[in-house]
């Protein structure tokens, strides 16, 4: 009974971001959304893949093929044919559904970690793969180093011990 | 100095487990919204019936107001539907209603169907209204205090919880603003 | 009756558990080698106990058991034997089974490997893989119970996601789970190591297998995903970057360091710090994509239903275990004080290297799928993160990493000459310069960098042949001498060969993909023609079509190429009734160079459809050089010297003297 509950509930939970996935996973730009100008066309799509579907998990409105991906793209298209930039066509749907809709974060002072994590990672890693390798080559180098002449001197001492047995 | 580095990981480790247990109270679903404290969208809706007198965000100016976006086909509105109709009747807030992504004309069957706790209700077939309020999915409810700003959004059906929890405490507090 | 028999077993298994994590500890305090014996004996019994369990909730599947709560949402009277089998792990609770099936399997198999591994590390080992399972037994017990009954049972299930229908997907899951469940033996041997106070290089040799297999497990569960993805999808993505795709691919990159690592600690004692870390780290990954997918924490296409209650449990194994181990490696590790040196142009310098840039690249893809997370618990501003970071931070490290791909297994080990291995990779260098130039020739010189990474592609796959050359040692001796020398070289040697062959091949298949893939929409009616890339699509006809659970709407779609046929595509728009949804089968006809790709939409009200067409060259080679890495995984892992142990120093016959 309770797990019946539970169903019923977590079905509702998902019916609230209700364009999501009750459509197929399809594909998404139709052909009437298909600008005439081909180059305000490949604009739209260049940005469409940058802006993330909202209801979707993980898809740029491109990719989407839900409802609210749909408007997105149409709008889009709209604010391009009336002269938008490219960062004006974006700015209109961050200010509406904020960062979250960038593919590609924005470079903000929340996400310095982020875009620069990797490369400290990698010069840190870096210094420290060449600090080991370093000190292994010094072992390596001492280790393999030519005797000096008094160690010389002991190792002919010993052999002709040996040789003499 | 080896000991020092021995212990990066599990401090890292505690720093991770530390982060995504608390990440466990957050709903990632959650989008905050980008209007809180912005003015309403400057819009005119037409209404869902003939000769109605439809919403514009005219309307929602001078008092503390709910907006609630709903759709004939969606569940969760009809799970807030006799909360909004106690609200109508015992809050002393005004509801205005969005029709949103609908037909016309099952929005209005569904209102005449079931009763209609909105003062108004506008007909945003083309969800752009939506887009410009940030809705992702129904319903959401917005509040908007006297001059028009929006004020809170909430995702999802009102229920007694989120109204006792969230709603009751942000309206008394607007209640004693100065308009 | 099987759903009590299954959750019986289960309790049993949760207490053999019990005894095979406990016994190894009472064993070392009171020195009885009886009782270390025992943890082989209960870890074949936890692996039955289970096993029944597993058989129990496949036999409620496939006789429609509604009685059976995660059958009945699950599953369907209509639905196919195959999916019935499959919805045993897709859900939650039934994946939670396969997890300690194979958690057990790997237990059971370590018990009975033979004489090879000394008995302290076997029980130690099995002492921890036990504990590990006692943890996910307890919760699966307490949280996720496969056999929760319904009362009354109703009298048909819920069905099987459709998208879920599929026989790629249908196997996808036990791969994956092989492959990153199979690390727990890598993370138990570790532990082990750390808990006596050892390793060695035999260490690394016993390990070494257990490593091998999930790896290769690994690869083909992703490759399966991907695979899957881009014919069901409809629009060709193979990739998302999406957090549990990224969860299944951090074990696979920190899996790969560990076999690498692995490698010099055999063979130089050196790296060992690093490699146990890895050990540890690569199954905590494993852990905390269990975590994402069943927590709620991240949004995905894969998670299941969200539940924070089995988020808390499974965070709380996650402390516990990869808590404790990493402690236990704090304690330890400093005293484990290792490493012959070696000079920095060396096999172990190229493996350190190795090591060095897999880490960095999975700790970059770790932070770009938690970093949403902590930007929301920071503040009020929410992020995504999209492939776009992955490609500016991610692809630069693997194109280091694939450069030093090819130069690593020339090099000897603890010292080599700088200039001979220049003299070495003059084959690669040339093959890849040749590549790039001819890329740009064909393509007019449009994309350099797609001719770049070509070039990359054929300096792996030339790189790998030049190894084998070299140590053959080709050219320089009889060809008979060479084929000779063939025959003796062992198997890991060849395995490794293929690998890195298979990777230049994937490399070169994501390359043709991203930058010469072309596709058209169009809105057509049967008749209609459409052009793309010197291919001609008719839409030859539609029709209705009813499956097993759906109704189809089904295209055919004729392929030519100048006048000559090439093919003939069906793309079907699937609905599913017990389920209201909807999904594209894709008709993709592929001749292992290229694919051609048609999928069926909408239509609209002049009888028209809409139809998407691709064209995607190379794209075969994606999958196709990842089954060659795995292949060549499976081979090192036919290796004889695996299954014979690191070698004893042979006792030569000491000859007696006398002490004087």
């Amino acid at each position: 009974m309770k797990e019946h509950w539970m169903a019923a509930i977590s079905r509702i939970a998902s019916v609230i971001g209700v364009v999501l996935m009750l459509s197929a996973p399809g594909f998404a730009v139709t052909p009437d959304e298909v600008l005439q100008d081909t180059r305000l066309e490949v604009r739209a799509r260049e940005l469409s893949r940058t802006l993330r579907c909202l209801v979707c998990q993980n898809q740029s409105i491109d990719d989407s093929d839900a409802p609210l991906a749909h408007d997105l793209r149409v709008l889009l298209r709209e604010r391009l044919t009336a002269g938008d930039t490219d960062a004006q066509a974006v700015g209109f749907m961050v200010a509406r559904y904020g960062n979250f809709i960038l593919l590609k974060p924005p470079v903000q002072a929340d996400t310095l970690v982020l875009w620069f994590g990797p490369a400290l990672l990698l010069m840190v890693a870096a210094i420290g793969f060449g600090r080991y390798v370093g000190r292994s080559a010094a072992a390596f180098s001492a280790e393999t180093a030519p005797l000096k002449s008094d160690e010389q001197e002991r190792l002919d001492v010993l052999l002709r011990a040996r040789r003499s047995t | 100095m080896q000991r020092l580095l021995s212990l990066i990981p599990v401090l890292i480790f505690a720093a991770v487990s530390t982060a995504l247990g608390l990440s466990l109270s957050n709903d990632p679903r959650k989008l905050p919204s980008m209007l809180i404290d912005k003015p309403t969208p400057i819009f005119a809706l037409a209404s869902l019936e003939e000769g109605g007198s439809g919403l514009s965000s005219d309307d929602l100016k001078g008092r503390i107001v709910l907006l609630n976006v709903f759709a004939s086909w969606c569940a969760g509105c009809r799970i807030e539907h006799p909360m909004l109709m106690a609200l109508a009747e015992n809050s002393g807030i005004p509801i205005y209603g969005v029709s949103w992504k609908d037909e016309r004309a099952s929005g209005a069957r569904w209102l005449k169907a079931n009763r209609s706790p909105y003062v108004r209700v506008g007909d945003d077939q083309s969800g752009r209204l939506g887009i410009d309020l940030g809705v992702t999915g129904v319903p959401e409810t917005f509040v908007i205090d006297r001059t028009g700003r929006i004020r809170y959004r909430h995702a999802g059906p009102i229920t007694d919880d989120v109204w006792q929890e969230t709603f009751a405490p942000l309206l008394a507090e607007l209640r004693t603003e100065r308009p | 009756m099987e759903a009590e028999i299954g959750h019986f077993s289960l309790i049993l298994a949760l207490l053999t558990a019990v005894l095979q994590a406990a016994a190894p500890a009472v064993a070392m305090r009171r020195r009885d080698a009886a009782l270390a014996g025992f943890v082989q004996q209960a870890a074949l019994g936890q692996f039955a106990f289970v096993a029944i369990a597993f058989v129990c909730l496949t036999y409620a599947f496939v006789t429609s058991d509604f009685s059976v709560a995660v059958v009945a949402a699950n599953s369907h009277t209509t639905k196919p034997l195959l999916y019935k089998v499959a919805g045993v792990w897709g859900n939650h609770e039934g994946s939670m089974l396969l997890w300690v099936l194979i958690l057990s399997l790997f237990g059971a198999a370590v018990a009975t490997s033979g004489s090879n591994l000394p008995d302290r590390l076997r029980t130690n080992a099995l002492g921890v893989q036990g504990f590990v399972g006692l943890c996910f037994l307890a919760f699966i017990i307490l949280t996720s119970n496969p056999f929760a009954r319904l009362d009354p049972a109703p009298l048909d299930g819920n069905g099987l996601n459709p998208i879920l229908q599929d026989p790629g997907l249908a196997i996808h899951p036990p791969f994956l789970y092989l492959g990153y469940v199979g690390f727990s033996m890598a993370f138990s041997f570790s532990v082990a190591a750390l808990i006596e106070g050892k390793v060695d290089a035999s260490w690394a040799r016993w390990v070494r297998p257990w490593v091998l297999a999930a790896w290769c497990f690994l690869t083909i569960g992703i490759t399966l995903g991907s695979a899957w993805a881009y014919y069901t999808l409809g629009w060709g993505g193979w990739w998302f970057w999406d957090p549990v795709e990224n969860a299944s691919f951090m074990p696979w990159l920190a899996g790969t360091a560990l076999l690498h690592s692995a490698l010099v600690v055999e063979r130089r004692q050196a790296l060992v710090s690093w490699t146990i870390l890895l050990g540890i780290l690569t199954f905590t990954l494993s852990l905390i994509g269990t975590f994402l997918v069943r927590s709620g924490v991240l949004t995905s296409v894969h998670a299941f239903a969200q539940d924070p209650a089995r988020g808390v449990f499974i965070l709380g194994m996650l402390v516990v275990l990869t808590g404790g181990a990493l402690g236990l490696y704090a304690l330890r590790m400093p005293a484990l004080k290792y490493g012959a040196p070696f000079a920095p142009v060396s096999r172990e310098g190229g493996l350190t290297l190795n090591n060095m840039l897999l880490s960095v690249a999975v700790a970059t893809v770790f932070l770009g799928t938690f970093y949403p997370l902590i930007v929301d618990l920071i503040g009020n501003d929410k992020i995504s993160v999209g492939p776009s970071y992955y490609h500016i931070t991610f692809v630069p490290i693997m194109v280091l990493l694939l450069l030093v791909m090819a130069v690593g297994p020339v090099l000897k080990w603890k010292r080599d000459d700088f200039r001979a291995v220049l003299a070495r990779l003059k084959g690669p260098a040339v093959a890849s310069a040749l590549g790039a130039i001819a890329v740009l020739l064909i393509t007019f010189g449009r994309n350099a960098v797609a001719a770049a990474f070509m070039g990359l592609a054929a300096w792996l796959v030339a790189g790998s042949l030049a190894v084998l050359a070299h140590r053959l040692r080709l050219g320089s001796i009889a060809l008979a001498a060479s084929l000779r020398l063939a025959r003796t070289t062992p198997r890991a040697f060849y395995g490794m060969v293929i690998a890195h062959a298979g990777m230049g091949l994937t490399v070169g298949g994501i390359t043709g993909m991203s930058a010469w893939a072309t596709e058209k929409i169009q809105m057509m009616r049967p008749g209609d023609v459409l052009q793309l890339s010197g291919f001609d699509l008719r839409f030859a006809s539609i029709g209705d079509v009813a499956g097993p659970n759906y109704q189809a709407e089904r295209g055919v779609f004729a392929v030519s190429r100048a006048g000559r046929p090439v093919a003939q595509l069906v793309s079907e728009r699937r609905f599913y009734p017990v389920r209201e949804q909807q999904t594209t089968a894709a008709g993709i006809r592929t001749n292992l160079i290229s694919n051609l790709y048609v999928a069926i939409g909408e239509p609209n009200d002049s009888g028209g459809w809409a139809v998407r067409f691709y064209y995607h060259p190379l794209a075969p080679w994606i999958w196709l050089g990842t089954l060659t890495m795995a292949f060549g995984g499976l081979v090192s892992l036919s290796d004889r010297r695996l299954r014979v142990g690191a070698p004893q120093h042979s006792m030569r016959q000491a000859v007696l003297v006398p002490a004087e």
